[in-house]
């Protein structure tokens, strides 16, 4: 019987890596965006955190592109 | 064309109704997040989730080969022994269905196929081997995967998120969940769908209609995706409510990091070659989003009775398929008995359905008194008892529904 434990293992690392890092870049986005929020409120303005959240959701949006370009291309 | 004649029409007909019912089954694995959580009304959901199916089923160009992946030997396999599987596959669906249990449906139509190739022509034809990597592993192996990452990724938007303001950050969280929703659906239509063109046009092929090694007509491809997609349309409520609610409570962060984990899974392993159950990745993607939050509860419960129904699935689908087999092998009458048999036994799962119906509108009721104050911290460190465990036809369906429940307290940090 052949069990392809590499196969398995990369899946597993795969999958552990992306959903993490996808998970923490887009919810560095959404905290970018909420202090853009709370700057405005106070009267100032939160370049720095609205642009690195436009980044964040950049890569989030080329990683679903991708997801669908596996789809698609299978 | 050759005449299509009734056995095989009866086939085509057959395999179509499993990719309903296919289709109403997984509908929970792209949505049941998503709608427990709110980020969709149920309906547009639904609706959402079909329309990518349909927009699947079209996508790929390379259909199923061989409908078990090597599981049976398909050589010479008659046409009769295809229906016999389906029929196995279809009950056991309307009946995990019944007890809103999430299954594999794939692994129901392998059991059903193995079942009926066992009937027909002995053991020797199942590739026991083949069985293990294909079914057994992947199905120990995909809850632990999701699991762990969608835990690991809810402990960490836990930790990023949590010095945000929770109104500010839901609309983000909502976006993101539609966003790997979406693509979990566009996944599950272009492989499930496939599934049964890859049937029909073997039964066509085996019927003579078409010639061996054609692709699928496109009435097929057509007529397979609209089954899927009606299917998901209608919607599987009863094990959208296992999966939203019944194994965890889910808020925004957590449904987010579970169909997040899902959907990476999902197209992970059908990438890499070592294919995993959609329905389990997404069960298992759900728990571990429950264990990942300060205070989160998986109801073991229920998520015990929904393991043993994974275990069932291959024999249970397979006893089914055997008996039906059984009954086709004996000539024209047992094919017609077969399916009558089959009406009946939909029709009996449907009525008793209606006993407690779960619609688009009590989808997330857990039909709970309000939970006490002692109720509810009970709860945040023991599993709650749910109903008895059943995995037998003639239990009580009043345990069907995932048991009264306290609310766990929310996490301090949010």
């Amino acid at each position: 019987m052949h069990i392809d434990w590499a196969a398995l293992g990369s899946v597993f690392g795969v999958s552990l890596v992306t959903t993490v890092g996808l998970v923490g870049l887009f919810t560095l986005g959404i905290v970018g965006l909420s202090k853009r929020e709370s700057a405005s409120a106070q009267g100032g303005s939160a370049t720095l955190a609205v642009t690195g959240a436009y980044v964040c959701f950049a890569a989030c949006a080329a990683a679903v592109a991708y997801g669908i370009f596996l789809i698609v291309g299978k | 064309m050759e005449h299509i004649t009734l056995l095989l029409g009866i086939v085509i007909v057959t395999a179509l109704v499993f990719d309903f019912t296919n289709g109403f089954h997984d509908t929970a694995n792209a949505m049941a997040t998503t709608i427990s959580t709110g980020a969709l009304k149920p309906k547009t959901a639904v609706a959402m989730s079909a329309v990518l199916n349909l927009v699947g089923a079209f996508l790929s160009v390379e259909v199923a080969k061989t409908i078990s992946g090597g599981i049976i030997n398909e050589e010479g396999i008659r046409v009769q022994v295809i229906f016999a599987a389906l029929v196995g596959a279809i009950l056991w669906n309307l009946l995990t269905w019944l007890l809103g249990l999430p299954s594999s449906s794939s692994h129901a139509l392998f059991g059903g196929l193995i079942g009926a190739a066992v009937m027909s022509a002995g053991w020797s034809s199942v590739n026991g081997s083949t069985v293990v990597t294909k079914v057994l592993i992947p199905a120990v192996a995909a809850p632990i995967v999701a699991g762990l990452a969608a835990m690991l990724a809810t402990r960490l938007t836990y930790r990023i998120g949590n010095r945000a303001d929770e109104k500010a950050t839901a609309k983000g969280y909502r976006a993101g969940q539609i966003a790997s929703a979406g693509l979990v659906s566009l996944a599950h239509g272009t492989n499930d769908a496939q599934k049964t063109m890859g049937i029909i046009t073997l039964a066509l092929v085996t019927g003579g209609v078409i010639a061996p090694g054609s692709n699928p007509p496109l009435w097929v491809i057509v007529s397979a995706g609209t089954a899927i997609a009606l299917g998901t349309y209608l919607g599987g409520w009863r094990i959208i409510r296992t999966m939203g609610k019944g194994l965890t409570d889910l808020a925004p962060p957590q449904g987010f990091a579970a169909q997040t984990s899902a959907a990476t899974a999902i197209l992970a392993s059908s990438h890499i070659g070592f294919s995993l159950s959609t329905t389990q990745v997404c069960s298992g993607a759900v728990m571990g989003s429950g264990l990942g939050r300060k205070g989160g509860v998986v109801r073991w419960s229920t998520a015990t009775r929904m393991f043993v129904a994974w275990g069932l699935t291959l024999p249970a689908a397979g006893l089914a398929g055997a008996s039906a087999e059984f009954l086709t092998k004996q000539g024209t009458w047992g094919i017609v008995l077969t399916g009558a048999l089959l009406v009946a036994g939909a029709g009996t799962i449907w009525k008793l359905s209606r006993r407690q119906p779960v619609t688009v509108d009590n989808v997330n009721d857990v039909d709970a008194e309000p939970a006490g104050v002692v109720t509810t911290a009970i709860a945040a460190v023991t599993p709650p008892p749910a109903g008895p465990v059943t995995g037998d036809l003639s239990g009580d369906l009043k345990t069907t529904i995932p048991s009264p429940d306290a609310e766990p307290t929310r996490p301090a940090t949010v």
